[in-house]
């Protein structure tokens, strides 16, 4: 198989505007006659169905919860990134763009890219008019701060909610469709299949989950917007009911599953605290923005907080380890991901975490507090405020700022924040692989697209912070709108598609089979504890640091477990009925898969970059080594049967307009 | 442990002894996706002001309290499975009204409209809204009032979206009717229970602009 990213030709700042005008539309009277499936209802989802819905098609949307407005987007905290240069501090277009491409430690395709910073700026606007409320400054205009890896000031937000405003205006976009009757919306539906029909793909197999059947559902082209898979590792940020089924079900029906090893474990995470523990939570990035990260330099002083001795406001300035504004005076706290969590990792490897667990860093805030607290005492005219009144005044001031999240770090954890530094560690939180999509957003199989976080195809092996809001709206809103349309316009003498069409019976009849085996197997163990340990391997194996023995290790446990799994799951109730439990053992099937691959991929990439860190690739001072004349390459994992190893496919990354250096942020 | 993780863990016993589980909602277990419902010992979310029951901690309770969970109740939110209810009806309030027509790419420069702070932060406030129900569950009357003003003001305090402020509030509040919540006789159960701080405010503020939509103009819903 040859891969195709279709890139268009011409140069990069006019490939898309290119692509634009020059694409092939479809008629209003034929728009009227297409229908299209869009799975998911996040921001990739509800953007694409509500903006495919105004441009007169026949849209139906589907998500597994009860409603548009809980997708997992609505839970992204801290903002979205657009090239609008309104700090005046040098942004630009391109800019975005090469800040991307080298976050990604150089591993995404630059005209994906390049279009991606494009239309940012048209989705702050299109929020705006929807009656998104960010932030704004004094005299009314829109306010920005800083997220990780960039110099420059582009990320609007909505306090600590951005991705619940964004969620929202997408969902009344959705709504107000629904209401018209554009879209027709499948609530508390999953999507347990993908049919095709001569190659192209023309609906899916979705399981009503209230009464649990199975239906089928036809249309000309099918989108796939249906989010990561984190939670492959158990433990993660993303919400309990995130899972890889969707585009799992697409790579097994012929899909490739991109750079599938691929994962973003984020720096600033509430610690673990117990076994019972169901999820990890994110404290936002944008608190790094302020918070500067610190261990002890002493091991004693370390073990006395570990046990309980001492707290982090006892150590004095001079026993402080600073780490990252030490290692990477550049970009000091404001190092990517990547670099900030496999520092903080080393440090708690080296003994001098600060939790119980050994396992957690310190982000304090005392130095903001103070800064702020000055410049609100000056602006307020108190000339000779006291210690305590400033640290007053500055604590009123990130209240204002992260307020939300500073209660929900005390709801958690039960310690005053503003009193005592926040303690966090790195935990998964992203998944930058994904389906395989050309330039089109469109996989391999003709007619199915992908889009947001469930494709792979912006942020190379490492994404920036604010950077996926921002590509699921552009997928949504400004993307899709034009290739599925591209697709379409082939489509037009097509008749509608007929659900009872053999190829729809026949992948009934596999999904069907595929739950009652589930059902059948009446073993003595529960989903939920299979899922618990596959995280474990994963985490333990193809965690932050990876290297050839754990992941051969790794892959061999998890074909145990899944063997495992197929003796003795137990799934309790019916079929044909409301059955979490079915729907959740579903779900860890797809997972003990997919996570075989992601060892699979891992192992294959005999490099470090970006999310990757491979133990056997490290410079003197630990920093990743990348080897681009043997990986500047996209890995497409074709399927084939669980018994073989599926098969790697190429797509070579060409770098015509940036030159790839070793990515310093020193 | 979280509540709901205490939950888990007797339903993963359940299953254990081959027993069904008992079906709850949750997703995002941080208070944003306004998934969770349950009434625990008669109040929505539990004991605590500003929480959703994912975020509640068994810390709040000894060992050997009993602890009463419920569904909600409501005519409008029947009951599913155990403690799921139906909250579609909240989506129908919002396709009656609840948003700004604009189209994909209409849109002009974001900040070619200046909106004050206080107005911003104001519309902020009431778009915090998770859409939970907790409000309903609260009300004797099973009112919808606090969600549908909520989502009024939202939209009719910011520029943008003034120019369907009176067809919008006409339209919510009639299919808030349709779709069978009760009245609002002032009792404020809502605002205390509402996990975000949703402020009855909007409901006075949302009760004035009906008024003035239904009387000043021939706009009818
Ligand atoms: C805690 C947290 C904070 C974050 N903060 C930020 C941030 O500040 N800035 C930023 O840019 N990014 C942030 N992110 C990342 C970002 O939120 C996500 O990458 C993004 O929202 C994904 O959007 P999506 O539309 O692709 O998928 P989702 O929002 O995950 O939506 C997936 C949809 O698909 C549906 N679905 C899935 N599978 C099926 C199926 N089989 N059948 C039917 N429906 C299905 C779901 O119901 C849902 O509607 C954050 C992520 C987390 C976890
Ligand atoms: S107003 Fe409050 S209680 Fe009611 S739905 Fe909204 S967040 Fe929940
Ligand atoms: S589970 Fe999302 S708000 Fe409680």
């Amino acid at each position: 198989m040859k891969l195709d990213g279709k890139t268009p030709p011409g140069p990069l700042a006019e490939k898309w505007t290119t692509y634009q005008s020059t694409v092939p539309l479809v008629a209003p009277n034929n728009k009227r006659r297409l229908e299209i499936i869009v799975v998911g209802s996040g921001l990739a989802g509800a953007a694409a169905a509500a903006s495919l819905g105004e441009l007169g098609y026949n849209v139906k949307c589907f998500t597994f919860h009860d409603s548009p407005r809980r997708a997992h987007s609505i839970a992204a905290q801290g903002g979205i990134n657009a090239a609008k240069n309104y700090s005046n501090d040098g942004d630009s277009v391109y800019r975005l763009f090469y800040d991307t491409i080298k976050g990604g430690d150089y591993r995404s395709r630059e005209a994906n890219v390049h279009r991606l910073a494009e239309v940012s700026n048209n989705i702050i606007d299109q929020a705006v008019a929807q009656g998104v409320p960010f932030a704004r400054e004094y005299g009314g205009l829109l306010e920005n701060r800083s997220f990780g890896g960039v110099q420059v000031s582009r990320t609007f937000y909505a306090k600590g909610q951005t991705g619940q405003q964004l969620l929202i205006g997408a969902y009344q976009a959705l709504s107000r469709q629904i209401a018209r009757g554009s879209v027709e919306m499948y609530n508390r539906h999953e999507m347990l299949d993908v049919v095709t029909i001569d190659g192209k793909a023309r609906g899916i197999i979705a399981r009503n989950l209230v009464t649990g059947e199975l239906e089928r559902h036809a249309a000309h082209a099918v989108l796939l917007c249906t989010g990561g898979y984190g939670n492959v590792f158990y433990l993660s940020t993303n919400a309990m009911n995130c899972n890889a089924t969707a585009a799992w079900r697409a790579v097994r029906r012929g899909a490739l599953m991109a750079n599938p090893c691929f994962t973003q474990i984020h720096p600033t995470c509430i610690p673990q605290s117990g076994d019972y523990q169901s999820k990890l939570t994110l404290m936002s990035e944008s608190l790094r923005n302020d918070g500067r990260v610190w261990v002890p330099k002493k091991k004693e002083d370390a073990k006395a907080i570990q046990e309980g001795r001492k707290k982090g406001t006892d150590i004095p300035e001079a026993d402080r380890d600073y780490f990252l504004e030490r290692r990477y005076p550049a970009f000091g706290n404001l190092v990517p991901r990547d670099v900030a969590s496999r520092a903080a990792k080393v440090a708690c490897d080296e003994g001098l975490g600060v939790a119980p667990t050994g396992l957690a860093v310190f982000l304090d805030f005392s130095a903001a507090f103070e800064r702020y607290g000055r410049s609100e005492a000056h602006v307020k005219g108190i000339h000779d405020a006291d210690a305590a009144t400033i640290r007053q005044l500055g604590e009123k001031v990130i209240e204002e700022k992260y307020g939300n999240l500073f209660e929900m770090y005390e709801k958690i954890t039960g310690e005053n924040p503003y009193k005592l530094p926040m303690k966090i560690y790195p935990a998964v939180h992203y998944t930058m692989g994904g389906v395989w999509v050309d330039y089109n957003l469109e996989t391999n199989i003709p007619g199915l697209f992908v889009l947001g976080e469930a494709n792979f195809s912006d942020h190379g092996a490492n994404r920036l912070g604010a950077s996926a809001l921002m590509q699921g709206l552009a997928d949504g809103y400004f993307v899709a709108p034009y290739t599925v349309g591209n697709f379409l316009s082939g489509e037009i003498r097509t008749p509608k598609i007929d659900p009872n069409a053999p190829e729809f019976l026949k992948t009934a009849g596999e999904v069907q089979e595929r739950l009652s085996k589930l059902m059948n197997i009446k073993g003595n163990q529960s989903a939920e504890s299979f899922h618990r340990r596959l995280g474990k391997i994963m985490w333990d194996n193809c965690g932050m640091s990876r290297n050839a023995e754990d992941l051969t290790k790794g892959r061999q446990l998890i074909r145990e477990l899944r063997e495992e799994f197929y003796k003795d799951l137990f799934v309790p109730g019916e079929l044909n009925e409301f059955n979490p439990e079915l729907e959740k053992a579903h779900r860890v099937a797809d997972f003990l898969e997919l996570g075989e691959l992601m060892m699979l991929d891992a192992l294959n990439r005999n490099e470090s970059c970006g999310g990757h860190f491979r133990d056997e690739y490290q410079d003197e001072k630990g920093e990743a080594k990348r080897d681009d004349k043997n990986f500047a390459y996209v890995a497409a994992w074709e399927w084939t049967d669980t018994s073989k190893d599926p098969i790697l496919h190429k797509e070579e990354l060409k770098f015509e307009n940036v030159e790839l250096k070793t990515r310093s942020y020193e | 442990m979280s509540f709901l993780e205490m939950l888990d863990v007797l339903n993963e016993e359940l299953v254990n002894q081959k027993k069904e589980p008992v079906a709850f909602e949750h997703d995002c277990r941080e208070g944003i996706c306004g998934a969770c419902s349950l009434v625990i010992n008669g109040q929505p979310h539990g004991p605590m002001n500003g929480t959703t029951t994912c975020q509640v901690h068994m810390r709040h309770y000894k060992d050997g309290d009993t602890i009463v969970i419920e569904p909600y109740r409501a005519k409008a939110f029947p009951v599913m499975k155990d403690l799921v209810v139906d909250r579609s009806s909240f989506d129908r309030i919002i396709q009656a009204g609840g948003f700004i027509s604009v189209n994909t790419g209409q849109a002009q420069d974001a900040n070619s409209t200046p909106v004050e702070t206080d107005v911003a932060s104001a519309a902020f406030d009431a778009a915090t809204c998770i859409g939970c129900g907790a409000c309903v569950a609260a009300c004797p009357n099973a009112s919808a009032m606090l969600f549908t003003s909520a989502k009024v003001a939202h939209l009719n305090m910011l520029p943008q979206g003034k120019v369907e402020a009176q067809q919008r509030v006409l339209n919510m509040v009639k299919q808030m009717d349709i779709e069978g919540f009760g009245r609002c006789s002032n009792v404020t159960a809502c605002e205390a229970e509402c996990p975000k701080g949703i402020s009855i405010t909007n409901i006075a503020r949302m009760n004035r602009e009906y008024l003035g939509a239904s009387l000043g103009s021939e706009k009818t819903a």
